[in-house]
């Protein structure tokens, strides 16, 4: 392992500031993971089919299996602790909750991350524009209408529609 | 799994990126949004000596329109050009097309530039810049030169970019007003891999197809510009007669790859089948407009 080629970064993850020495083929979630402990994003399919190592950088929700460690240098990281403490899905993990839309949790993650740049938006979407949204994150247990049913009534009650 | 070992270089300036493109070669790749490359790496299906990333190369992004022409930087993202005004107002077919381009984070990453570099027989973005005849700008240390997309493409995953060249951005003629365009793909799953697409640019008074630019993709291993069923619907009206001598003319533009998605028949079938629902589309669509 001595010969490969590491670089340092500096990046901030949930709002702290992180300086680590990383190997250059390390991709992002496994630094989250392996390095940071950070182990609520996971790796299902590791070539950015799943949707469950979705992460947010600079703002925007990405394949975390997709990108490496060395390109986030510089960059804001969020993962789903970091959104979680910070409040802004409270109401979501309540109705995936009230709806029980996960059952063994493996996708949940990515599901919340992906839902929250939807919910940031603001705007209203139908069903079936949900679906779409959360078309790149697999879930193997819940059929998806519980998860739908979640994202929906969350929306629905921030943008102060009838909700459910 | 994991990526295998390869040199990584965070290129600082364009010309840096070209130097070592010039001095690897074959050897290189450039990792740009990382969407198609990220996965090859992560299966071991391919093994670089050294990526250049071109992620902080700022002359490289935007989207911007001018003289009738819109620049798409190499870097612009599949998300900006997704929400670009620019865009929807001056290439409607891009617009139309990039929802389906993958997912949503997919999309927040991978580039257009990367999409054309690529060459995926499946991917949306090479099928629409050939419909709308646009010129790919490559830079080497040779100094740069302008591609016509209808000379790019030549094969599987082969484009005319030679391997010390660096995309660095497309030239796209804006789609003029008369213009109507279609964009069609057929997936097992929203954001999968196409078995069948089409992008079309047509020009229709009422009834009649006074000429259409077809592009055929998913089916083929490169976009094909299918110069044959264009000569058979042009100046026609359309209905069932246009429509069959545009069927048949297809079985000579087309050459469909077998594989896991289907067999080549079935493919040429959806073909035909998008073929009809595109130009019954652009009717409409010049009906409404």
């Amino acid at each position: 392992m001595n010969d490969e080629e590491t670089l340092q970064i500096a990046l901030t993850v949930n709002g702290e500031r992180v300086t680590r020495t990383v190997t250059v083929r390390q991709h992002l979630v496994d630094f989250l993971r392996n390095e940071l402990g950070l182990t609520g994003s996971h790796l299902g399919c590791e070539h950015g089919i799943c949707g469950a190592c979705s992460v947010r950088v600079d703002g925007a929700v990405v394949r975390g299996c997709l990108m490496l460690a060395v390109q986030a240098d510089g960059s804001e990281v969020i993962t789903i602790e970091g959104l979680s403490d910070s409040g802004e899905i409270a109401d979501l993990q309540e109705r995936f909750v009230e709806r029980n839309a996960m059952q063994c949790g493996y996708c949940t993650p990515g599901m919340l991350l992906t839902a929250a740049e939807l919910l940031a938006k603001g705007k209203p979407a139908t069903r079936e524009e949900i679906r779409t949204f959360l078309s790149g994150n697999f879930c193997r247990c819940t059929g998806y209408h519980a998860i739908v049913d979640a994202v929906e009534s969350t929306l629905n009650r921030r943008i102060g529609g009838a909700g459910r | 799994m994991k990526a295998p070992r390869f040199q990584y270089v965070r290129a600082e300036s364009v010309e840096q990126a070209l130097d070592l493109l010039n001095r690897h070669g074959e050897e290189a790749r450039i990792l740009a949004g990382g969407q198609s490359l990220m996965p090859t790496l992560n299966m071991r299906l391919s093994q670089p000596a050294i990526l250049i990333d071109i992620n902080r190369l700022q002359a490289l992004r935007g989207i911007s329109v001018a003289d009738g022409t819109v620049r798409i930087g190499a870097l612009a993202r599949h998300a900006e050009v997704m929400e670009s005004p620019v865009i929807a107002r001056h290439l409607p077919l891009i617009a139309e097309a990039m929802p389906h381009v993958a997912h949503v984070a997919v999309r927040n990453r991978g580039t257009f530039g990367g999409s054309v570099a690529l060459a995926d027989p499946a991917a949306e973005m090479p099928a629409c810049a050939l419909a709308l005849g646009a010129t790919f700008v490559v830079r080497s240390t040779r100094g740069r030169r302008a591609i016509a997309a209808d000379d790019y493409f030549k094969g599987l995953y082969e484009t005319a970019r030679a391997a010390d060249e660096l995309l660095v951005e497309t030239l796209i003629p804006a789609q003029a007003a008369d213009r109507i365009s279609v964009f069609m793909e057929l997936t097992r799953r929203h954001g999968d891999f196409a078995m069948a697409g089409l992008a079309c640019v047509a020009s229709v008074s009422g009834e009649v197809v006074n000429e259409a630019r077809l592009v055929y993709f998913g089916s083929e291993v490169r976009p094909i510009l299918a110069t044959r069923a264009m000569a058979a619907i042009r100046g026609k009206k359309w209905g069932d007669a246009a429509r069959e001598a545009v069927n048949a003319a297809l079985t000579d533009d087309l050459d469909p790859m077998t594989n896991l998605q289907g067999s080549a028949a079935m493919k040429l079938h959806l073909q035909r089948v998008l073929t009809g629902r595109a130009l019954d589309a652009a009717v409409a669509r010049a009906r409404t407009r």
